[in-house]
């Protein structure tokens, strides 16, 4: 039996070590918000964000995650707050699939850059892939959400 | 509307997966037809529509979204007829079942098809309530008109909330004959609305086909053999017995249908990472099968070779090329040649299915449920009516979840493990056991006569058709292939003649985002481009003049070209572009323009090349789709074809060697990325024509332009795809 703390709760799951986090919180915790793309670190769809640092929880065991504090997209915390309104805004997805990974990844950008330029920006996000190609619209909402939070 | 029936309520909660009671007068989509029951707190004129006491208005998607935004425009004409205030709207989505009409979503066709039918539906939803307010006040229901969820009596300027009406509505007669609004006094047609489902994609809480779940559903993966159509040999299953999750072993046969299942040997487990893992312990031989041996590299030295000969003959052929070449000022000829594209939408190819007690239920991402539950009946040989299919959000479709041999796996591993079952298929599935976009081959010629007019046009394309997928052994295009813009350009030249040489199919060719006009597009605005720079002319002005003078093209078509709309969306883009601007050293402008899908799309990219790297600085887009229902969808719409585009033309190649794919994953098979994307300036032209496809039409001009740009910045033509094999990425 492990423990996970995932957006303050406890989750008590029965994984094998290796498990990927991802498997854990999808199919163990039951939380589907955070998603499978590759498996291989490559698109970002499975972005978490734990004690501060985003990671790709496809590619972390499920062993790293013990003890820690663990929020995905179901989570809440101020910035992902502005992003999500700054999404709406912007009306920024289409398919939406990637879109978990993409304002997990943007949380933890405005947690560290409060104020982040385009550069910023296509530095921080470039790790996640949209097939549907929001990317401008992305960009766009990163930055009205830094004027949501600054209003 | 003609005749009505009683249906049961359970029938009718089994298709809605509603549980509240209420009057629903159900019509018949494809054939009008009404149905009628009495049950108390909801008003339904038609399948399509539901209204609560609450004031809650349900309206039904029958279409799938797959991100191009159809929950939200087709729901919101219906509500904008029925004067429905948006607030109220919550989308449901429809199973898959015939009496929704036609539920395949592709194509680019759900609005340009069904817009008018749903609006005609939230038309005589107001009628009805219209005629129960007018009852009730006892006036003529002229004397009553519909605003923002409520009936307004004219002349006291009394009002009736929707919802206070429902009991009365139940008791009305559906209107004969509907009267649709005039374009000024639409409410959401025409304007933006937000996505309907933005909380959920901002949340994680929209359920995709991977996110379905069912009390002790298993988990599967599949072995597939290499190379298309290859069968199992042999298996050792034991190590693969022993990993932690694994429950069991199944082996699959190929199901020999256009949309049937590889076969291989599946693994099932508790979870989704015990299945990889198990996978991964198959001791697996595979008999290769007759596709065993293709490597692309030298199939694309063959289709070439056949371009370079005389082939099949497709009509129209006008004047004689051969004789207008003699006569030539100046030849050109080039050849282009394509690779394999993977769909990649990023939600995988995933399934959940439950075979039980003589019924089958699924869940999953699906742009034709109809298909997949026709399979699956099929499959199991039991009755249409048997089989449920559910149809969650689709990460992203772009063809691929048009092909439902993932349900069938699904179907067929849940009737043998008398168990519900996700099959799950990893990103290396996806990208090794597709149905691959078309590798092509072209080579064009065309003469100029002294002033620079292009006076013969020979135009040959060699690709394996889609056709293959349905008919085995089929080895050249058809018709609607060709049709996609190679034998119906849009120029006006005296000779003309197209050929198709042979080309034979070693994978699965499915139809993928813009299809063959991806090719085409790339040949032909290429091609103008290389004579533009031959007969010493402005690329912009030349294409115009190669498309001539206004007309509409005389054609089997419900949107026949008009080249007055084609040629102003290429001079919108070229304004927007400032064409012949002073660039920076480096920079370049290209422009390419295409017509698919009924819809006019110009392109301009601004690029610069700097030690031989490319990078895209800007990209214009002007779309002429005719009316437009829902603007800030289109545009992003738009956005996200430019991007899939450029992904195309710097990154997009599978290949094949052994009858293997070579690439596996987003490492090998890239797309464009955030830090790759330029910023997209889309217009849309105003129009009252009929709307007609946005999804697909915004892809093709990319590529062409990003190619003929490069040319202008540099002088050197790059006639293959995609730029990362020239080292410009």
């Amino acid at each position: 039996m492990k423990t996970l703390s995932i957006n303050g709760k406890d989750y008590s799951i029965e994984a094998q070590d290796d498990m990927p986090l991802l498997w854990a919180i999808r199919d163990l915790a039951g939380l589907t918000g955070t998603k499978y793309g590759c498996g291989v670190s490559q698109c970002g769809a499975c972005s978490v964000i734990i004690d501060g640092d985003v990671i790709r929880s496809c590619s972390l065991p499920v062993s790293y995650g013990v003890g820690k504090n663990i929020t995905t997209i179901e989570g809440e915390s101020q910035n992902l707050e502005y992003l999500r309104e700054a999404w709406t805004e912007i009306n920024v997805p289409q398919c939406g699939y990637c879109q978990s990974g993409q304002l997990i990844a943007a949380t933890a950008l405005l947690d560290s850059n409060p104020n982040p330029t385009d550069e910023d920006i296509d530095l921080a996000m470039s790790g996640n892939i949209c097939r549907c190609g929001t990317y401008p619209r992305i960009r766009k909402a990163i930055h009205t959400a830094v004027k949501l939070k600054n209003k | 509307m003609d005749g009505i029936h009683n249906i049961s309520r359970r029938n009718f909660v089994k298709v809605f997966g509603l549980a509240s009671g209420g009057l629903i007068i159900g019509c018949q989509f494809s054939n009008n037809e009404i149905v009628r029951i009495d049950d108390g707190t909801t008003f339904a004129p038609n399948l399509f529509i539901q209204l609560k006491k609450d004031g809650k208005l349900i309206l039904l998607s029958s279409r799938s979204e797959m991100g191009q935004g159809i929950r939200t425009s087709l729901t919101s004409a219906i509500a904008d007829e029925m004067d429905a205030d948006w607030n109220y709207v919550q989308v449901e989505q429809a199973t898959g079942d015939s009496k929704f009409g036609n539920q395949n979503t592709d194509g680019s066709r759900s609005v340009r098809t069904i817009l008018e039918p749903m609006r005609k539906l939230g038309a005589t939803a107001k009628g009805m309530l219209i005629s129960a307010a007018a009852k009730k006040w006892e006036i003529s229901e002229s004397d009553c008109s519909a605003e923002m969820h409520y009936v307004i009596n004219n002349k006291t300027k009394e009002k009736l909330f929707f919802g206070d009406l429902v009991e009365d509505a139940m008791k009305i007669e559906a209107p004969k004959e509907v009267v649709l609004k005039d374009k000024k006094d639409f409410k959401y047609i025409g304007k933006s609305l937000k996505s309907i489902d933005i909380k959920d994609f901002t949340h994680g809480t929209a359920i995709y086909g991977l996110d379905a779940r069912l009390p002790n559903m298993k988990f599967a993966t599949i072995a597939r053999c290499p190379s298309a159509f290859g069968s199992l040999k042999s298996v050792n299953s034991d190590k693969a017995r022993g990993v932690s999750g694994v429950l069991d072993i199944v082996e699959l046969e190929r199901v020999k249908r256009p949309f049937g299942m590889l076969g291989g040997v599946a693994v099932i487990a508790s979870n989704t990472w015990a299945a990889i893992q198990g996978r991964k312990q198959l001791d697996i031989a595979w008999n290769k099968g007759s596709n065993g041996n293709y490597d692309s590299k030298k199939y694309m030295q063959t289709l070439t070779g056949r371009v370079h000969n005389t082939a099949k003959v497709v009509a129209p052929t006008v004047g004689n090329v051969n004789t207008a070449f003699k006569k030539a000022s100046h030849l050109v000829e080039a050849t282009y040649q394509l690779p394999h594209l993977a769909h990649a939408p990023m939600e995988v190819p995933n399934a959940l299915a439950w075979v039980h007690d003589g019924v089958c239920e699924v869940w999953a991402p699906l742009q034709d449920p109809q298909t997949a539950r026709a399979e699956a009946a099929a499959y199991l040989g039991i009755d249409l009516d048997k089989v449920t299919i559910n149809v969650t959000f689709l990460g992203g479709g772009f063809g691929r979840k048009s092909k439902p041999d993932f349900v069938i796996e699904a179907v067929a591993l849940s009737s043998k493990i008398k168990s519900p079952v996700q099959v799950v298929w990893t990103r290396e599935d996806d990208i090794q056991h597709g149905y691959y976009h078309t590798t092509n081959a072209q080579f064009l010629k065309a003469s100029l006569d002294a002033k620079g007019t292009v006076t013969g046009w020979l135009h040959r394309t060699a690709f394996p058709s889609i056709n293959s997928t349905f008919m085995p052994g089929a080895d050249y295009a058809a018709d609607w292939e060709i049709g996609q813009g190679m034998n119906n350009n849009p120029f006006e030249i005296e000779n003309v003649r197209y050929e198709n040489a042979k080309a034979e199919a070693y994978v699965r060719i499915g139809w993928l985002r813009s299809v063959c006009a991806i090719f085409h597009s790339f040949g032909i605005n290429s091609f103008i481009d290389e004579l533009a720079d031959k007969a010493q002319k402005d690329p912009l002005e030349f294409k115009l003049n190669m498309i001539g003078a206004d007309r509409i093209r005389k054609e089997n078509s419900p949107h026949p070209l008009n080249t007055k709309r084609l040629k102003n969306v290429m001079n919108i883009a070229a304004k927007n572009a400032d064409w012949g601007k002073k660039l920076p050293e480096g920079h370049g402008l290209g422009i390419a323009f295409y017509y698919s899908f009924f819809s006019y799309v110009a392109t301009v990219v601004e690029v610069s090349v700097i030690d031989n790297k490319v990078k895209l600085h800007n990209i214009w887009t002007v779309l002429d789709c005719g009316m437009v229902v829902n603007k800030d969808n289109v545009l992003n719409q738009m956005e996200g074809a430019a991007v899939f585009g450029t992904s195309i033309a710097l990154h997009g190649k599978i290949t094949a060697k052994d009858g293997a794919i070579e690439q596996s994953n987003f490492h090998d098979y890239q797309m464009t990325r955030m830090n790759e994307a330029p910023p997209i300036h889309v217009t849309l032209i105003e129009s009252d024509e009929a709307p007609t496809g946005v999804g697909e039409p915004g892809v093709p001009p990319v590529a062409p332009a990003i190619t003929n740009a490069i040319f202008n910045a540099t002088g050197k033509r790059y006639r293959t795809l995609p730029l990362s094999d020239h080292g410009l990425v």
